[in-house]
């Protein structure tokens, strides 16, 4: 009987042990999950986890699983769905306009409780201001930038040349773009077009090509609280029925919604001859290009203008302060001049830090390709990214306006109206 | 003590009965009672906490134009996938089952379609209706025909979207009427050929009667994939332009995840819960007096 008390004591203890061993080397390695989107072209994932095994080998201490969760919707969808099961994720990129439905879920904190030390403010200044407006909200930050981008245009020199223009003037204004995109129209014998002039994509994030029209027709969609939108501003309107007008007047556009994710590769086959497209699709379209093309601002209406766009790393509440301490860590590695200038050049977004275009690397690059500096360039010109409450049903009142219009629909007017009266409803509460 | 044969009998059957029925209970029953009960509350945000509004959601989903129009196309979707893919599947089954050359690859050809993935399937369709590029388009354009923007027309979106339900859906249903069709004893075709029997006589009344229970089997399904399968929708057009592709399920989603309303998408699932109820209790009570079990 004896004997046997004995036994299991011992047991008792060796298996006290082993709890107590691994739960020292758990406190000793910090494992961060971080979801991220993909919503451009090229290797991506590899790129990412190519960085990520830089910093593990520089922090041994710190284990970051990157988990590739689709677009931007659905990276959204699956981060807050993994909080609200209590399953670790301790930061993530996401969209940088999803900042107030992520502090109205109460799911992120702001980096001003984490980032404290005068080098992590030094750190967070030195980020392009037009890229932190998305950032800032309720006088704090809650992200930052990472995969950041313009919208800039694409378009065919050799098609330029083939139509007779200069392949070095791409057009700089709205009538110049149309009057352009009418030469480069191609049709066969049977009337069938085979090269577009110009397109603008309608699905996918239709909301955010339309605010680089607006703001060049000088107005903006939503005011900074997030609690307004100005949808049926007369100037907004007109600029809907531009887009319409390059489809049913001009026709250089093909009717209808143009699709987001197919038309890089529209724009490689030569069936369009200019894209308003992200700089996030650079580099792949650089290297799959069998012609040459060229790259510039959007043209101007009565100004010019691009919203900026693309995700930024937050941190979650439900993180332990150790948890918040490596996601920080990990962030400042990912976004420090040197890596800022490798991630530029790997997919096309724009550098996030004016000290990262001074590294020998990004320098160099845009030397010898200067379409490359475009969007910074354009940064002068560039407005925050449409962001209010509940953005996603705002934001849809919106799309399904634009869409309904450019299928043939209501009136640039009525849909615009209908779609300023549906976001009245719901951010009425909110002021 | 010892218990009676018939009582020990009994609780045996329970308990063997207890593991699906807990699973069942857990997640489906309670699932479907508290989304009931979600339906009559407004969705908790920060600061503002879950209250009771009874009616509410229900009126402002009868208020709410893309509700509306959702319904509507996922009627149309239904009412064009079902009968289509169901009688092609039959005529496929029909054409296999006979003696002819590579019947196995003819077979298996037919069955591929169902072996894809369905997020695998529409991102093939997606280059198919690209506009220009596109298969569509190509093969349109030896004939002809004017290059259209499939996907990205409020007139063709749903279209497309059935299109590729049917293409999917027969061989999986042509599965069912096959082994149906082998299960016929030859001797029905050679006595009804004796007798001077057609070919269509013989298949209107001994295959296709013998053929009810099945027939049975795949509509109830070919109904609920038409409320349930929204996939394709992800990746072909997200339910756009302008909600011209998109079906209830899809909305709700949409609803719940994209706008994390679940009061709201409580709501709408019990419509879908109600409309699937009706559908299969019309179906079993009524087609299932024409079908003839064996």
């Amino acid at each position: 009987m004896k004997k046997r008390l004995f036994k299991t004591f011992l047991f008792l203890v060796v298996v006290l042990t082993l709890v107590c061993m691994s739960m020292v080397t758990q406190a000793a390695t910090v494992t961060l999950n971080m979801y991220y989107p993909v919503a451009v072209g090229g290797p991506i994932t590899k790129t990412i986890d190519g960085m990520i095994a830089e910093f593990e080998r520089e922090n041994p201490d710190i284990k970051v699983n990157a988990v590739y969760a689709g677009n931007y919707d659905d990276t959204r969808v699956k981060a807050l769905a993994a909080l609200k099961a209590n399953q670790p994720v301790q930061l993530s990129v996401l969209f940088s306009i999803d900042v107030f439905e992520l502090m109205e879920q109460d799911a992120i904190v702001p980096f001003d409780e984490i980032a404290t030390s005068p080098d992590d403010k030094k750190w967070i200044a030195g980020f392009y201001p037009s890229l932190m407006e998305n950032s800032h909200a309720k006088g704090k930050t809650w992200g930052i930038p990472f995969q950041r981008s313009t919208i800039v245009m694409y378009y065919n020199k050799d098609a330029f040349r083939e139509a007779g223009l200069d392949p070095e003037k791409p057009p700089a204004t709205w009538a110049e773009m149309a009057a352009v995109a009418g030469k480069l129209t191609k049709k066969d014998a049977s009337g069938n077009v085979t090269r577009w002039g110009v397109q603008i994509p309608s699905t996918g994030y239709p909301y955010w090509m339309f605010q680089a029209l607006s703001m060049q027709n000088g107005e903006v969609l939503m005011n900074e609280s997030g609690n307004k939108t100005y949808f049926d501003k007369p100037a907004v309107i007109e600029a809907l029925q531009y887009w319409r007008d390059l489809a049913v007047k001009h026709k250089v556009m093909p009717e209808g919604t143009t699709d987001w994710g197919t038309l890089r590769q529209k724009f490689l086959e030569g069936a369009t001859a200019m894209m308003w497209h992200t700089t996030g699709n650079l580099t792949a379209v650089r290297q799959d290009a069998k012609f040459n093309f060229g790259v510039s601002m959007l043209p101007a209406g009565k100004r010019r203008g691009s919203p900026t766009g693309g995700g930024n790393f937050y941190i979650f509440k439900k993180a332990t302060p150790e948890e918040r301490k490596a996601s920080l860590k990990f962030i400042k590695f990912m976004t420090s001049p040197e890596l800022t200038a490798r991630w530029s050049i790997a997919t096309g977004y724009v550098a996030t830090r004016p000290d990262a275009y001074e590294t020998a690397t990004l320098k160099k690059y845009v030397a010898e390709f200067p379409a490359a500096a475009v969007a910074r360039d354009q940064f002068k010109y560039a407005t925050a990214e449409f962001s209010t409450y509940e953005n996603a049903r705002v934001k849809k009142f919106l799309d399904d306006a634009l869409q309904n219009v450019l299928t043939g629909g209501k009136s640039a007017g009525d849909a615009l109206k209908s779609a300023q009266d549906q976001a009245e409803r719901i951010l009425r509460n909110y002021r | 003590m010892k218990l009676p044969v018939q009582k020990t009998a009994h609780i045996y059957g329970w308990l063997f009965l207890l593991p699906a029925a807990v699973l069942m209970v857990a997640f489906t029953h309670y699932p479907v009672v508290a989304g009931i009960f979600a339906s009559f509350y407004s969705t908790p945000k920060a600061g503002r906490l879950q209250r009771f509004v009874g009616l509410e959601n229900y009126s402002s989903m009868i208020a709410d134009p893309v509700f509306l129009q959702v319904l509507e196309n996922n009627f149309i979707y239904a009412l064009g996938v079902i009968p289509l893919s169901v009688t092609l599947a039959l005529f496929m089954a029909l054409l296999v089952n006979k003696k002819l050359p590579g019947r196995s690859i003819v077979r298996a050809a037919y069955f591929t379609p169902t072996i894809l993935p369905m997020i695998a399937v529409a991102n093939i369709w997606l280059f198919f209706y690209t506009p220009q590029i596109g298969l569509l388009d190509q093969i349109g354009s030896l004939f002809g025909m004017t290059s259209h923007t499939w996907l990205g027309d409020t007139q063709t979106a749903l279209g497309c979207m059935m299109v590729l339900a049917i293409w999917k859906d027969a061989g999986f249903f042509m599965i069912f009427f096959l082994a149906a069709l082998q299960a016929i004893p030859p001797e029905l075709e050679e006595a009804a050929l004796i007798e001077g029997a057609g070919r269509f006589y013989y298949f209107r009344r001994i295959t296709l009667p013998l053929l009810m229970p099945t027939m049975l089997f795949v509509l109830v399904n070919a109904t609920i994939n038409s409320f349930k399968l929204v996939d394709h929708i992800f990746i072909l057009t997200k339910g756009g332009p302008d909600n011209a592709s998109s079906l209830l399920l899809y909305y709700i989603y949409e609803v719940a995840f994209g706008f994390w309303d679940t009061a709201y998408a409580s709501t709408l699932t019990v419509v879908l819960l109600v409309i699937l109820s009706l559908l299969a209790i019309t179906q079993f009570t009524y087609i299932e007096k024409k079908v003839h079990y064996q």
